[in-house]
């Protein structure tokens, strides 16, 4: 039976009776007694419980902090880790620089935001990769404040992001090593299981075969904040380590595995994936730093939302899913692992264990984009995941056209890519294709958008991916796009 | 050492409790220890739009472990009725209930997941019954919260018969959701002999207090209400914060332990009101040049299921359907219906964006129609004398009876001539817009960057940009005139240290920081030696709730009377211990001065006078003077003065997503001779993009049944930090001291909301480059509403191109 082991402002802290479900945020205000880490909304949109963990299991090599919202986290996913929250930021009692910044820019004015906010800015001071005014946006765009207007705020991230102070905290960060991430606590029809090996999980999955998988929770945990759902069996797969990571396979194919977080994917498409531009562009808008520092390839796909961000970027791309269990492992196309609403095909027993995605081939065109009421930070009224394959005579000789928001599932547009597969792939043809789509689809209304809505923008997003990829078959997006389609000025 | 350079008056400051916000010690009213035996209350809202309470069974509920008790509207030992205009909502459900989220119940237990257990346990039924769920259905039915409030001035028929365009439609402006960063919260502590202490999160601790006197039927000198502090308010505090307070009292009272109230997001989004969304009905009638020559307008507000506010948000709606223009011929008729909805509520701007909106609407309309560039057209019909723009002949045409005048004694003809009298009679003296228009347009580049974005746009087929601009005039002042005072009470202690209390709350707009900064002046000590109290009901009674913008101007007031006070009673004393006379001394920095660089501390002053027996605590009082207005005939002077700004705005948009970007701000606003001008800064800022929210990605989704549908930041989008423009230039107008108010400075909290409305003006000029002939834009301006818009103008454009090709 394990005993919850973390510590918190560097103080060692053990507790045996908290029960596993317990959110950090609920435990550090209850039980730890520090309320300076707030509830805005315990569903992470809004920031304002931000900690910060740090983190050395991804990359023993370099450690790093990573700033969460303490509302979607159980208290076992701090398991062995060291979690910093606002009243642990003070050096003898000197502000540390995120703190100092806050002050110097008047950065608080009713306050409630604030230490959350500071604990995004911690991070960002320690953040070796800042170099854009953009990123600061990007980096903070899951602190909402309602007071500010946000103005003071940049300025005082832009003050400390990536400043790396040598102070106490850089050197934690320093001498930090991996995590005893591992944690079992199990009763009769009661567990939290975090097993730290493959052999592990499946023996968990054996002896519990009810129980519900969980990764980084950020979906899962809404059950327990926002529908107040009890949920006695969980087993954590995020210590087990062969989840994990982004590599090649021996065929060539891109491997993602299932546990890996979308900070870290995002971090590999600027490396390794960097093929794989439409995935890039999709994570650019793609819910927050702390939520994605959590959030898990994995659990995006195996969410099964129709509006999940993923699912049509990777489909445009070809991408198969790997689905494993004690007894082996099967790969499917990603569009055949969607079986409904809510529904994938995952049998009893199995985990998604990796997605593979081919290398796109060198002159295709791909884009993938989102459409949402506000560009971060939100879920998508519309996603869309494009490829065009053209041969040398510019005919369409592969095309994926997957979309979000549209149906039940995400879903490929099969009326529209057979009415472009072998014609010319120009405005025309385009034109004349378009129409297929309205017998592809028919969205829904709801309060993201209206069915008017979602099949205009359907529409337009493949209209905008044709005008957008003459010129450059794989755009990148600029700093601060004002649509998720580059247009600013036609080629 | 001159006592100018010493005080902290329009000096650089930082939030008071700055360092308390950046290490977390800062305390909110969830955050306070809980008390031994605390119990937790949580209200139960009714799941229906409107029916019949038919059964209420706690049994079950009472069952569930850690539950202690179940409260329903036969507990109630004092009035169940509350509410802060009329007594008109039950603080618990009676036998029917009028909104969704009605509070019906309230569960006590030992944690709020026992509290939750115990809801889902409770049995409730209710028969449905049919709601009325817009404002068009209310309208119908007839469902006024008040008699409709009508302003009218000089022939209106007969200027339309004149007017070389007449724009005529109807507006829609949503509600808004105050989205405070804390939810509402309080916390009751029982004391002996019934009392009742409680620390609540309100704007108004008076009518906290008043509330749970009436509810538990006690005096109010049983209750006291503190306020630590606020995590953001907006006016959704005001009223609203009672019934919770209520609620903890309630508890308190029934068990003997301490209650806290506190909801989660989804409670707070569900059960609480919100800005009023309007819809009106106007006609315009404005000369070939783009002069307002006569409105009309139809506005109506939907106030929810109880009064709440709604009158007098209303009335500011229909007191700012002028905006800064002068309307020569008037019909104004406003009306407050009652839907089935949570009650709605003061928000920020208290109907006075809702009623400027109309306005815009007509103005950006009649552009579109006479090819007028934003700016201009407004600027042609500002308040004021504006010789080249506007001759005699406009005026003549307001017939208004001869020797008329207004409540102040003006002349109604003469001020009519001179284009400064509003539609409510009220003189506007000296109109700063004309000056800020001029110098805003010069900051911001406005002809330059207009040719500039005509040539972008003619390049760029699917993104276009727009430049907007927005005025703003709002009229500062309760217009419930009895609500203009405020009280302060100053104790200053034997080694100087000075405790300051006020009437006014703080909500996270600084207002505490610039009472310091006001006692600090008055005094002529430093701010580090004033410590400013947590707002009591026990320190300072009668208190009107710190909104409507004007903390600083009532209470800012009685702290410079309490302040003044003292140091005149400790004047002689210091001018005995100078060796000067009492004129000759001046306080300033922590010591009062002498001739000669002579100078005595403050601390050792204040000892001296303790030793002397002077008194070292006083209260000081501010009613604000001559203001009045009878809504009967819709006439008089409501404000004190009026605050001004204005905002040029730079959107892109995309007409294949309906997605947009504000580029750049400049604003100019009038805050007088700012007390604080960093505090000024941030509130203008951040009310600008509360503003923007509330016109572009604010939107509330009801289902068919009433139900609220956006009830968490998930599905309701505020503004984040990339909503903010990368260029946001704000500027305070200098030289602009305005008369008897505090230090000349004016109130701020309000009127730079309204400046977002500039972002409207800009999208429409983005939505126009797309195609010829009026933009239909709805608000909010979601990409939804701006594809449509688009959608029709480039449906325009195709048209022509057509036409031309015949
Ligand atoms: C504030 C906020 C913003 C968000 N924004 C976006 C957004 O912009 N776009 C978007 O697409 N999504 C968004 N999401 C949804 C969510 O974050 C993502 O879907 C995330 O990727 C889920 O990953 P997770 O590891 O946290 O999943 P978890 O919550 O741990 O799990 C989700 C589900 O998947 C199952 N599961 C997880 N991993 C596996 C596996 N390897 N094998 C089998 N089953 C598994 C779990 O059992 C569970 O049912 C947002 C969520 C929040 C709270
Ligand atoms: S409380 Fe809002 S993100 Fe956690
Ligand atoms: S300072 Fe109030 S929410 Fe940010």
């Amino acid at each position: 039976m394990s005993i919850l082991r973390f510590h918190l402002n560097d103080r060692p802290i053990e507790d045996a009776e908290v029960p596993p479900t317990t959110t950090l945020l609920n435990y550090l205000r209850q039980r730890a007694h520090l309320t300076g880490t707030k509830e805005g909304c315990a569903e992470g949109d809004c920031g304002a419980c931000t900690v910060v963990v740090l983190d050395a299991e991804t990359d023993p090599a370099a450690p790093r902090f990573r700033a969460v919202n303490a509302c979607l986290m159980f208290v076992p996913m701090v398991q062995g880790r060291r979690v910093y929250t606002i009243e642990g930021l003070r050096q003898n009692g000197a502000l540390h620089p995120a703190q100092a910044a806050m002050v110097e820019r008047l950065g608080s004015q009713c306050g409630y935001c604030t230490p959350g906010v500071v604990m995004a800015a911690f991070e960002a001071c320690y953040r070796e990769d800042l170099h854009e005014p953009w990123q600061l946006d990007d980096q903070m765009c899951g602190n909402l404040c309602r007071c500010t207007g946000y103005r003071p705020i940049r300025d005082a991230v832009h003050m400390v992001a990536g400043t790396c102070p040598e102070d106490l905290f850089k050197r934690r960060r320093a001498e930090a090593t991996p995590a005893a991430l591992e944690f079992v606590r199990a009763s009769a029809g009661r567990c939290y299981m975090q097993p730290t090996s493959l052999a592990a999980l499946w023996a968990a999955i054996a002896e519990r075969p009810q129980a519900r998988l969980v990764c980084g929770g950020t979906d899962l945990a809404l059950l327990v904040t926002q529908r107040y759902q009890d949920l006695p069996e969980l087993i954590a797969l995020e210590g087990v380590p062969e989840l994990r990571g982004v590599g090649r396979a021996a065929d060539g194919w891109f491997e993602i595995g299932a546990t890996t977080t979308l900070t870290d994917l995002e971090a590999a498409c600027m490396g390794p994936l960097r093929p794989l531009t439409p995935l890039l562009r999709i994570l650019r808008y793609f819910a927050s730093r702390q939520i994605k520092h959590r959030a898990t390839v994995g659990g995006n796909l195996c969410n099964a939302s129709p509006i999940g961000d993923l699912a049509p970027a990777l489909i445009a791309l070809g991408a198969q899913v790997v689905l494993r269990s004690a007894a082996g492992a099967r790969t499917l196309p990603l569009e055949q692992f969607f079986l409904a609403y809510r529904k994938t095909a995952l049998q009893p027993g199995e985990v998604l264990a990796a997605v593979r995605v081919p290398e796109p081939s060198p002159g295709a065109r791909m884009a993938a984009y989102k459409v949402s009421k506000r560009r971060e930070l939100d879920i998508s009224a519309v996603a869309a995941g494009l490829y065009v394959e053209t041969c040398p005579e510019g005919l369409v000789t592969e095309v994926r056209a997957a979309f979000g928001g549209m149906a039940a599932t995400p879903a490929r547009a099969r009326g529209l890519e057979a009415a472009l597969r072998g014609k010319p792939w120009t405005e025309a043809t385009v034109e004349a294709a378009l129409p297929a789509l309205a017998g592809d689809f028919k969205p829904m209304t709801d309060h993201r958008g209206s069915a008017w809505f979602r099949g205009q923008v359907a529409e337009n997003l493949v209209r905008g991916f044709y005008l957008e990829t003459a010129a450059t078959p794989r755009p990148d997006l600029p700093p601060r796009p004002a649509a998720t389609v580059r247009l600013e000025v036609v080629p | 050492m001159t006592e100018v350079s010493q005080s902290p008056l329009g000096r650089p400051a930082v939030h008071e409790s700055a360092l308390g916000h950046v290490t977390g010690s800062a305390r909110y009213v969830d955050d306070l220890p809980e008390p031994a035996g605390m119990l937790h209350g949580l209200p139960v809202g009714s799941p229906v739009a409107r029916g019949r309470l038919v059964a209420r069974r706690a049994e079950r509920a009472l069952a569930v472990p850690g539950v202690h008790a179940v409260l329903f509207a036969a507990d109630v030992p004092g009035h169940n009725r509350i509410g802060p205009i009329v007594h008109d909502e039950p603080l618990l459900a009676e036998d029917e209930v009028f909104a969704e989220g009605q509070v019906v119940a309230l569960v006590l237990g030992d944690s709020v997941a026992a509290c939750r257990a115990g809801a889902k346990a409770l049995e409730l039924e209710f028969e449905e019954l049919p709601a009325i769920l817009t404002i068009a259905e209310a309208l119908e039915a007839g469902s006024l919260l008040a008699p409709p409030h009508e302003m009218r001035r000089g022939d209106v028929a007969g200027a339309m018969a004149r007017a070389a365009v007449i724009v005529e439609g109807e507006l829609h402006t949503g509600g808004q959701d105050h989205f405070y960063l804390e939810t509402q919260a309080t916390l009751a502590f029982p004391g002996e002999n019934d009392t009742l202490h409680l620390e609540s999160s309100t704007q108004h601790p008076t009518e906290v207090q008043v509330a749970c006197a009436e509810v538990l039927g006690c005096a109010r000198n049983q209750i006291v209400v503190s306020v630590p502090r606020m995590g953001g308010a907006f006016g959704g505090k005001e009223s609203q914060a009672s019934q919770f307070a209520a609620l903890a009292a309630l508890g308190a009272r029934h068990t003997g332990r301490p209650v806290k109230v506190w909801l989660s997001r989804d409670l707070d989004m569900t059960m609480t009101g919100k800005r009023h969304p309007f819809w009106s009905r106007y006609r315009a009638g404005l000369d070939a040049r783009g002069r307002l020559l006569a409105l009309e307008v139809e506005l109506v507000a939907d106030g929810g299921w109880s009064v709440d506010l709604s009158p007098a948000i209303l009335d500011r709606g229909m007191f700012h359907l002028d905006n800064g223009y002068f309307v020569p011929n008037l019909r104004f008729v406003g009306k407050a219906v009652r839907t089935n909805k949570a009650s709605n509520t003061a928000f920020r701007g208290f109907g006075g964006p809702q009623g400027m909106a109309v306005i815009e609407e007509v103005l950006s309309r009649a552009a579109e129609r006479l090819g007028l560039d934003p700016a201009e057209i407004r600027r042609r019909n500002y308040y004021g004398d504006c010789p080249d723009e506007h001759g005699p002949e406009n005026m003549v045409d307001v017939p208004v009876p001869d020797g008329e005048q207004t409540s102040a004694g003006a002349s109604v003809i003469s001020l009519v001539r001179a284009r400064c009298l509003t539609p409510y009679y009220q003189e506007v003296p000296h109109c700063r817009l004309p000056r800020i228009h001029a110098e805003l347009l010069a900051r911001c580049d406005w002809e330059a960057r207009r040719a500039e974005i005509a040539a972008w746009n003619a390049r760029s087929p699917w993104q276009k940009r727009g430049l907007g601009f927005m005025p703003v005039k709002f009229g500062i002042s309760f217009t419930n005139t009895m609500l203009n005072q405020a009280g302060a009470l100053v104790l200053v202690y034997a080694d100087g240290s000075v405790q300051l209390n006020h009437g006014g709350t703080e909500m996270g707009q600084g207002l505490h920081t610039k009472m310091v900064a006001v006692c600090a002046h008055e005094l002529g000590v430093t701010t580090a030696q004033v410590r400013c109290m947590a707002t009591a009901t026990d320190k300072v009674p009668n208190t009107s709730a710190t909104a409507a913008s004007s903390g600083s101007d009532l209470n800012g007031m009685a702290v410079q009377a309490a302040c003044a006070e003292l140091r005149e009673r400790v004047r002689p004393l210091a001018a005995e211990l100078l060796g000067t006379g009492p004129e000759a001394v001046q306080f300033a920095g922590g010591a009062a001065h002498g001739p000669g660089g002579r100078s005595v501390q403050w601390s050792d002053l204040a000892k001296t006078a303790w030793m002397r027996r002077i008194s070292l605590s006083a209260a000081g009082y501010y009613a604000t003077p001559n203001i009045a207005y009878d809504r009967t005939v819709g006439r008089g002077k409501p404000f004190h003065y009026f605050a001004y700004g204005a905002a040029a705005v730079e959107v892109e948009i995309s007409g294949l997503t309906g997605e947009h970007r504000i580029s750049r701000v400049d604003i100019l606003h009038d805050v007088g001779s700012s007390l604080l001008p960093t505090i000024d800064v941030g509130q203008i800022e951040g009310g600008f993009i509360q503003g923007v929210g509330w016109l572009t990605g604010e939107e509330l989704v009801w289902d068919a049944k009433g139900r609220l549908l956006t009830h968490g930041p998930s599905t309701y989008k505020i503004p984040a930090i990339g909503d903010c423009p990368a260029i946001f230039n704000v500027a305070l107008l200098e030289r602009a001291e305005q008369d008897s108010t505090i230090h000349g400075s004016k109130a701020v909290g309000e009127p730079p909301l309204m400046l977002g409305l500039g972002v409207v003006s800009a999208l429409r000029q983005a939505i126009a480059a797309f195609g010829p002939g009026e933009v239909e834009l709805g608000i909010p301006c979601t990409p939804e509403a701006i594809l449509r818009a688009v959608v029709k103008q480039r449906a325009a454009a195709v048209t022509r191109a057509a036409d031309a090709a015949e």
